[in-house]
């Protein structure tokens, strides 16, 4: 997984409410068997005006231009800014393998669905939460000034407005260490492959059902 | 020491080890898997030299690309007519063969929903911690199990370590009592509890349902309400072990053997929240003034009783909540005011991990039983959730019943609930659907979702509109 340290980037507004997972990739784009490739699908009913088909060339289709990530100003940004339960629905990851591939390396939001928010983690991506009145205070920001760039010090755990006022965040310490050096959970869990054993062999016992195996019949 | 909840309960069985950031290693009992979110996760196994830790507590499945015509069903994968889904679904075959993963194919009469086929086959029991990749997971919560929906990253993790890493999560008890009234289903209970709490209302807890209407209803029904704990912000819903649940899972395939049975069920009896135990919240809701239920906007608490009307955004004092139902209405093409028994519906969908049980077939044949759908709804169709639903439906003639009021049978799978495969709405279309989610193009481009009972979707498809299936 790649590491997330620090970011100044671009940021770009998603200004609703509960923007759903089938909202940020719909699901046509779910029949790929691959990870990489979403970002040109990534909000593609709102993106574009026509009826988006998996592995289309997007480049000759119309474009919503009251869509603000159309926006010129908006283009190369990192960092998404967007309003409470940012990511409910679906349990797909592929939504975070769509903003990822977009560009993003950041989404910022008063408060996020918990799959969206546990799969983000996964893929390199920062789900950061500030609360509603600082999140209300960038949007402004943002819309005021062009090419409004926001500095996201992971390790520092703050969020910094181009005027330089800063704001801290709160993130989870196991998280914050994978992130900050892309590590893998797999790797990781499986430094306790004695502990999980140890627990089989109890559970074997307490509750043997459970170790029938599933067999074809 | 206060008692504990039902979810403190299998969270503590299932904890192989506390980690120091407060998060924890849980073991996980049952893996289903499905085409969708699988293939990424079998190949970072290939990539990493990584091996199954225990391939035979995994049950796989295709449901949400394969179609549900008989013609194109007939041939199996080869004839999907659709690329790209006839990849993914033999992609999920090779993978399943690959790694020894046992795999109810396309054409198996045992095929059908994941979450259908999971509490059905009895690969999924009470007490067990659960997971797929698909949000919906936290049906089989129904059991007194902890099941919950996990990422493509999780897939891997679990196949690799039988292991999640987890946060515990926070209790909720939603607690309705007294009676429901006739013609009040599950489905309009667990569409009423959203519309009460809210799509983030459950964020961050597990969910428990709890109170007289929950004991009073069928297994089916409370995987219904399991169902869409996610659609209320909880990863996991979860309803307490009793006789009913002994008695579903009594003789089931997977179920256990006469050995361990009794052992089994004394266990599995423990399985409630203890009277003393302390949840971090608390909400009641009086079941006996539970109406029909239709969702009018493009999140699932977007919902009211079906003879209300559809809200006006001048009404809403928060300018995010106003323009998030001035949107809404947009989308939907529907005004402020406008009663919701006059908003048309141009298809019906009775199917998916929420309603495609056979209890919910029974409802919307005895519906349309000596009724005929209205010549005004271009399509009405009726998904059974797996090949034994269908097969017991058939065998109580409830498909003759259907097909001869106007509705299509067909073959089991996900099917317009999330339109990957061909099954999907036209742009602009008004859908009564049984399904769970009423998100923007959903259920096909432009498509317009309105979340009911599997009773209401067959009356609103006799009328042609909605309509309160207890005046039909």
């Amino acid at each position: 997984m790649k590491s997330f340290t620090t970011v100044n980037g671009l940021a770009a507004p998603m200004d609703r409410a509960n923007v759903d997972t089938d909202m940020i990739i719909p699901k046509n784009f779910l029949k790929s068997i691959k990870r990489s490739g979403f970002g040109k699908n990534l909000f593609d009913e709102l993106r574009y005006l026509d009826e988006g088909l998996p592995d289309q060339d997007c480049s000759g289709r119309p474009i919503n231009t009251e869509f603000p990530l159309n926006f010129e100003r908006y283009q190369g940004a990192q960092i998404l800014l967007a309003r409470e339960n940012f990511g409910c629905g679906s349990s797909r990851e592929h939504a975070p393998w769509a903003l990822d591939d977009y560009g993003f390396r950041c989404v910022i939001a008063p408060s996020f669905a918990d799959i969206f928010y546990n799969n983000s983690f996964k893929n390199g991506l920062l789900p950061l939460i500030l609360s509603d009145e600082i999140v209300d205070q960038l949007f402004k920001e943002m819309y005021e000034s062009e090419g409004y760039s926001i500095t996201v010090d992971l390790s520092e755990q703050t969020v910094t407005t181009p005027s330089g006022e800063a704001f801290s965040f709160e993130i989870d310490e196991f998280r914050k260490h994978c992130l900050l050096n892309g590590l893998d959970d797999i790797g990781l869990t499986l430094q306790q492959a004695e502990a999980i054993k140890t627990y089989e062999e109890k559970a074997k016992v307490s509750t043997p059902w459970v170790f029938d195996m599933i067999k074809s019949v | 020491m206060a008692g504990k909840t039902l979810y403190d309960k299998l969270w503590d069985a299932h904890l192989v080890q506390n980690r120091d950031d407060g998060s924890a290693l849980i073991y996980i009992d049952r893996h289903i898997v499905h085409e969708v979110t699988s293939p990424q996760a079998f190949e970072g196994l290939r990539l990493a030299g990584r091996e199954l830790w225990r391939a035979d507590s995994i049950l796989a499945t295709p449901d949400h690309n394969v179609p549900t015509t008989q013609s194109e069903r007939a041939q199996g994968v080869s004839g999907i007519e659709d690329s790209v889904s006839r990849i993914q679904v033999q992609t999920l075959d090779d993978n399943c063969d690959e790694f020894g993963v046992v795999e109810y194919k396309i054409n198996d009469s045992r095929q059908g929903i994941v979450h259908v086929i999971g509490p059905e086959s009895g690969a999924c029991l009470p007490g067990m911690t659960i997971v797929c990749g698909d949000s919906h997971t936290a049906t089989n919560g129904a059991l007194g199990a902890l099941a919950h929906g996990i990422g493509t990253s999780e897939v891997e993790h679990v196949m690799a370590t039988q292991c999640l890493v987890a946060k515990k999560m926070k209790n909720l008890l939603i607690r309705v009592d007294g009676e429901l009234g006739q013609g009040v289903t599950a489905k309009d209970v667990v569409l009423a509890i959203i519309g009460e709490i809210g799509t983030a209302g459950g964020t961050g807890f597990a969910m428990e349902f709890g109170g007289q209407v929950f004991r009073d209803m069928s297994m089916e029904g409370r995987m219904t309400v399991c169902n869409m704990a996610i659609e209320a912000g909880a990863r996991a819903g979860m309803v307490a072990v009793d006789d009913k649940t002994i008695d579903y899972v009594r003789g089931r395939d997977f179920a256990p053997k006469q050995e361990h049975w009794d052992q089994a069920e004394t266990y599995w009896r423990t399985l409630v929240s203890d009277d003393d135990a302390e949840f971090d919240k608390v909400v009641v809701i009086d079941g006996g003034a539970i109406q029909p239920q239709v969702s009018w906007g493009t999140s699932p608490e977007m919902v009211l009783p079906v003879n209300s009307a559809v809200p006006s955004p001048e009404d809403e004092s928060d300018p995010v909540k106003r323009t998030g139902i001035e949107r809404a209405l947009d989308y939907m093409g529907l005004k402020g005011g406008q009663n919701i028994t006059d908003i048309h519906v141009d298809r019906v969908f009775i199917g998916s991990c929420t309603n495609s049980r056979i209890e919910d077939i029974r409802e919307a044949a005895n519906v349309a039983k000596g009724r005929k759908v209205s010549a005004s709804v271009k399509q009405a169709m009726v998904v059974p959730g797996s090949g034994q639903v269908k097969a017991q439906a058939e065998k109580e003639g409830l498909h003759t019943i259907l097909t001869e009021a106007g509705f299509e049978w067909r073959e089991p799978g996900c099917s317009m609930c999330l339109a990957m495969n061909a099954d999907k709405l036209g742009n602009g279309e008004h859908c009564a659907s049984t399904s769970n989610r009423n998100f923007e193009g959903r259920q096909g481009y432009g498509g317009r979702t309105h979340l009911v009972s599997p009773a209401m979707a067959a009356a609103a498809a006799i009328a042609g509109h909605f309509t309160d299936v207890r005046e039909l």
